[in-house]
């Protein structure tokens, strides 16, 4: 329908949301195919073993069993291991990564065999008869203990230091030596759990007669995966496709690409038959990516008087076992922010990846970004703190000064535009910070044994993934274009084909406002399709809050071709020149004659009929577009945490939490503050509740979620939300990108937060997740010496059983 | 995530349960099924035989039974929180079973699955105890009444022979000053450490949660309060002859540390 209201900018509700409210979403486990079998891996209770040897006789023979096969079977399955799309430098070490292992159990999710069954409770019950004699190794998961190579996860590598990659550094080095105050600092970050509501699983069928195969599975990226497993299974991308159907979340833990998806289509190819596997929480948390796990050495020179003369970061990187598809980047991709948002003359970063004998590393909510904004953000309080000034000024006083246009930063690439300054200032305006610090006083002064906190973090980040060119001088093997594809078709309907593939995000409805706005239609005119190689040929997919900025200009630039050719035919049909027509109010009309109109559906219906086009002109109404970024964006912001930490039991609840994000223009302002709800809520998990802990075995302690602690609604305050908007030069449509904000500036906030509570006692450190333990044991410390009692947080007993309270 | 393969039958009367766990040894009951089916799930419950007890209304009530107030034993954890005889004349129960878990579970799980299970962890054995409650249980030779005290005997066991079922809890009225502590890390999770406190006869009783492998009364505080001490010194004794865990929640020792404070917060409420 024609209109000439505007919806870009406005919070119209998700029109995607209807069928997953009402149970009507098709995720991968709704679906199921004639003839379809079930595929469950054996994964042997070993985290580092030589496999000596494999018997299935018994699983063989168990009831429904179609077959039960060991590597060695699928030997000629796999022309090629697992992919890693980014070695990152010349010298990297590449471990082979087959989808079963062959020789040694390196990490508690490697699996040994599959087994195929008629349903999926025989294939799991085949799987605990499948016997496996190993000899088992010491398992390393300390990082520099693993550099040590004591113990060597891949002997054909030699080492498990894989990895070294450095920045280079940017301006005067000596500072660090040389500087009025300089501050050291060691900070670790634990390893975490992505935790998709949705675990992984995937279904794999085809035609073998044919060649020609599909993969359904729940992944963030059909379109990389689909050159990904051509080259895992040897079948050509021409007859491979992949379908990404409603997926549950991702957090970066469906932006790769797994064994269990190479398996499937092998098996599928080897017995005719659909193959389905579904992947168990417990499984999900061994066999799944991880986050973080690194530890860094900081250094800050600075004045007396607050000036951050320089930031120097060196870094650990904990690889796991494998490289999964993007691991050794991970570190590298924060590589570019750990100047922060401030103006400083000296920039040092580097980092060293080191194999141990856990779960592999990946992308997770931020990837590198989290990382280093937490370090930064620690290292500028512990300098507020060294030289006795208030945090928020020395934050303050060392923001980067505004620019409107793109300006060569400290760290050698381009930061599109900046003003940090206003979003800062209403961060402090919101929380009010004045009287917060008042409370504190009167809450110190008093003795109370609730102590009062507050907490600051400003972050800069690069979304927008990312400028070809840029991506291969990291040498990273794609590149970071877009594309999408409108379809004008008869009477008024559009359909988008976007290359970007959203699993909750809410693309739908932000495309179709972006394209109802170019093409003087409403949202419920756009149909937007995605998650299909075979419907959206061209796409990089979804991560690394690069959609809008990307995949949303390359359909805004779609719109300009669908109209440079719906002018033409305006102007036939109107019998005036070109030049003649304007765009107004949704229409071509005739200058000085708005009334002779042409409306975007007029022309599709005339285009698709055909009976009058211009001479020459080829019939429909369409526009594709291929865009590559010529720059990343750079969002921006300042979030404050007030907490209250009780004393006596070292438990924090957070009183107010406020986040001032500026991400440039915003299509769809309660799309932006839900990920930024989510973000916040993701990172206060990170910093009071969520830790991969292992045992002394290299067992996962918290290997379920009654372990694992996912903070509920229950534990995430409200809040205060607002933005500033500093449009991105990148992109026409000024964009820059909102989905990972808030779990890049959240955990330093709420744990210098927690810090500021206790520091009158002089507490200077407390390690993530900030659990009371952590917390009453860093008062005791602080306060009479010692930890208070004896043994280390954490430890192990036998974990509980899943569920709720008895 | 799917159980190994097991039996199921549902039982129509009490007796004809107890006559189906007396005939299978490795026969389990499944009452709200919140504890054990997930166990089931990870394969570390593998019970040849559920007797799914379930549909027995009978044993849903909460009634006045002379000074004393009787729960049926699978009264739901919803409906003990909202039993308003319990409310009034023992609150700490209806208190205790409303921060169960989450609505989805307090509308499945049952008061005697929960004491039955004997988990040191579960929120209504501890109360039970400092309540002195009655453990009424049914077996093949008829029916015997257990006190709390003799009733959780080690970590996951009672003094429920295989074969008997328990069929009524009954607790004292119980309203004069009361408190229920439960130090938690989410608000759906079990308790860290759990304090019950209930004024009784000028005294006071004090049971703890996931102190030990049952649920423990604190005696050494429970006789400071009698000898005239003050809630801050009666809770220096707080840990003795307890025996915590040590987990992803916390060490034995900060567990120990940590249920000073909370009894001497649950002893000021309690007397408040």
């Amino acid at each position: 329908m024609a209109t000439t209201e505007q919806y870009v900018g406005r919070s119209i509700l998700r029109k995607e949301d209807a069928k997953l409210i009402e149970g009507q979403g098709t995720f991968i486990d709704n679906q199921s195919m004639a003839g379809m079998v079930w595929m469950e891996l054996v994964r042997p209770p070993y985290v580092h073993a030589k496999v000596d040897s494999v018997d299935v006789s018994k699983a063989s023979n168990m009831p429904g069993v179609i077959g039960v096969l060991t590597a060695a079977d699928l030997d000629d399955a796999f022309p090629a291991g697992l992919p890693m799309v980014w070695p990152i430098t010349e010298d990297i070490k590449i471990p082979t990564h087959w989808p079963l292992t062959k020789d040694v159990i390196r990490f508690a999710g490697d699996a040994v065999a599959v087994v195929i069954a008629e349903s999926r409770a025989q294939a799991e019950d085949a799987a605990e008869e499948v016997v496996v004699e190993a000899t088992e190794r010491p398992v390393v998961l300390d990082l520099e203990e693993a550099a040590k190579d004591q113990v060597v996860l891949h002997e054909d590598l030699g080492t498990n230091v894989v990895v070294h990659w450095s920045h280079g550094g940017g301006g005067d080095q000596t500072i660090f030596d040389s500087a009025p105050v300089v501050v050291h600092e060691r900070y670790s970050q634990p390893r975490l759990i992505p935790n998709a509501i949705e675990a992984r699983g995937c279904l794999a069928y085809g035609i073998p007669a044919a060649g020609e195969y599909t993969l359904v599975s729940a992944t963030q990226i059909p379109h990389i995966a689909r050159v990904a497993l051509s080259i895992a299974t040897g079948i050509p991308q021409s007859k491979l496709r992949i379908i990404a159907p409603d997926v549950g979340g991702g957090f970066g833990s469906k932006l790769n690409v797994y064994a269990e998806e190479a398996l499937a289509l092998a098996l599928a190819r080897r017995l005719g038959r659909p193959v389905k596997w579904i992947e168990d929480r417990q499984e999900n948390y061994v066999a799944t990516i991880h986050g973080r796990g690194v530890i860094h050495d900081c250094t800050l020179a600075g004045t007396e008087d607050g000036k951050i003369l320089g930031l120097k970061f060196v870094e650990l990187a904990d690889m796991g076992a494998y490289f999964q598809l993007l691991t050794p980047g991970i570190p590298e991709l924060g590589g570019w922010v750990y100047m922060g948002p401030y103006d400083v003359e000296a920039y040092w970063y580097e980092f060293t990846g080191i194999m141990t004998n856990a779960t592999p590393t990946d992308a997770y909510r931020g990837a590198g970004r989290p990382e280093a904004t937490f370090v930064i953000e620690r290292l500028v309080d512990a300098f507020a703190r060294r030289i006795g000034k208030d945090p928020a000024h020395v934050r303050r006083m060392n923001l980067h000064p505004p620019h409107a246009d793109a300006q060569t930063s400290i760290m050698g690439l381009q930061v599109d535009s900046a003003n940090y300054e206003p979003t800062f200032d209403r961060a402090l305006e919101l929380v009010e910070y004045d009287q917060m610090r008042k409370e504190q006083a009167a809450r110190r002064e008093s003795g109370d044994a609730k102590q009062i906190g507050i907490g600051l973090s400003s972050y800069i980040e690069m979304c927008g993934l990312a400028p070809s060119e840029i991506l291969g001088a990291l040498r990273y093997v794609a590149g970071g274009w877009d594309a999408a594809e409108i379809e004008c078709r008869p009477f008024g309907k559009v359909v988008v084909r976007t290359g970007t593939s959203p699993h909750g995000q809410g693309h739908d409805t932000s495309w179709s406002q972006i394209v109802a706005d170019g093409l003087g239609i409403t949202p419920d005119d756009v149909e937007v399709l995605h998650g299909d190689t075979a419907v959206s040929r061209l796409g990089m997919d979804t991560y690394g809050s690069r959609s809008v900025a990307v995949g949303g200009e390359a359909l805004r630039q779609a719109v300009e071709k669908v109209k440079e050719k719906a002018r033409i035919i305006a102007a036939h049909e109107l019998e005036v020149s070109e030049d003649d027509l304007e765009w107004t109010d949704g229409a071509f009309r005739v200058r000085g004659a708005p009334d002779k109109a042409r409306t975007i559906p007029d022309l599709a219906t005339s285009a698709w009929h055909a009976h009058s086009l211009p001479k020459g002109m080829e019939p429909v109404l369409e526009g594709t577009a291929v865009y590559d970024p010529p720059n990343f964006t750079w969002p921006a912001g300042t979030h404050v945490c007030v907490v209250e930490v009780d004393t006596e039991t070292g438990k924090t609840d957070i009183l107010r939490y406020v986040a001032v994000d500026d991400c440039g223009a915003v299509i769809n302002p309660m799309i932006v503050e839900g990920q930024v709800q989510g973000g916040v809520a993701q990172g206060i998990a990170e910093a009071l509740y969520e830790e991969a802990v292992y045992d002394e075995s290299g067992n996962l302690m918290t290997s379920s979620m009654t372990q694992y602690l996912i903070p509920s609604a229950a534990e995430i305050p409200d809040m205060t939300l607002d933005r500033t908007e500093t449009p991105s030069t990148t992109n026409a449509l000024g964009v820059k990108g909102i989905a990972e904000a808030g779990t890049i500036a959240s955990p330093p906030a709420v744990i210098n937060a927690v810090i500021d509570a206790v520091s009158h006692l002089g507490v200077t450190d407390v390690g993530k997740p900030a659990s009371p333990e952590r917390v009453w044991r860093a008062i005791q410390e602080a306060t009479k010496g010692s930890p208070g009692v004896s043994g280390g947080p954490g430890g192990a007993t036998p974990g509980r059983q899943e569920g709720g309270a008895s | 995530m799917i159980p190994a393969p097991f039996d199921y039958t549902r039982a129509g009367s009490v007796q004809e349960a107890i006559s189906l766990l007396g005939a299978d040894p490795d026969a389990k009951v499944l009452a709200g099924g919140h504890s054990l089916l997930p166990a089931m799930r990870l394969r570390i419950a593998r019970p040849t035989m559920l007797v799914d007890i379930g549909r027995l209304t009978d044993l849903s009530y909460v009634r006045q039974d002379g000074d004393r107030i009787a729960v049926g034993a699978l009264t739901r954890h919803h409906d003990v929180a909202n039993a308003e005889v319990l409310q009034q004349l023992c609150p700490i129960v209806a208190h205790a079973a409303g921060q169960i878990g989450d609505p989805q579970v307090r509308h499945m799980g049952t008061i005697g699955g929960s004491v039955a299970h004997g988990d040191p962890a579960g929120d209504l054995p501890a109360v039970l105890l400092a309540l002195d409650a009655e453990f009424v249980a049914e077996g093949p030779t008829g029916t015997r009444t257990v006190a709390a005290a003799d009733f959780f005997t080690s970590l996951f066991e009672t003094a429920l022979a295989p074969d008997e079922i328990l069929t009524e809890i009954r607790v004292p009225k119980a309203n004069a000053g009361w408190s229920f502590i439960k130090f938690q890390r989410r608000a759906q999770d079990w308790a860290v450490v759990g304090v019950s406190a209930v004024r009784s006869n000028g005294g006071v009783h004090v049971a703890l949660t996931n102190m030990g492998l049952t649920p423990l009364r604190a005696t050494g505080v429970e006789e400071a309060v009698t000898g005239g001490a003050d809630p801050a010194t009666a809770a220096t004794h707080a840990d003795e002859g307890t025996a915590p865990p040590s987990d992803a929640f916390g060490s034995a020792g900060y567990r120990r540390e940590l249920v000073k404070v909370l009894v001497r917060r649950a002893l000021e409420e309690a007397s408040a």
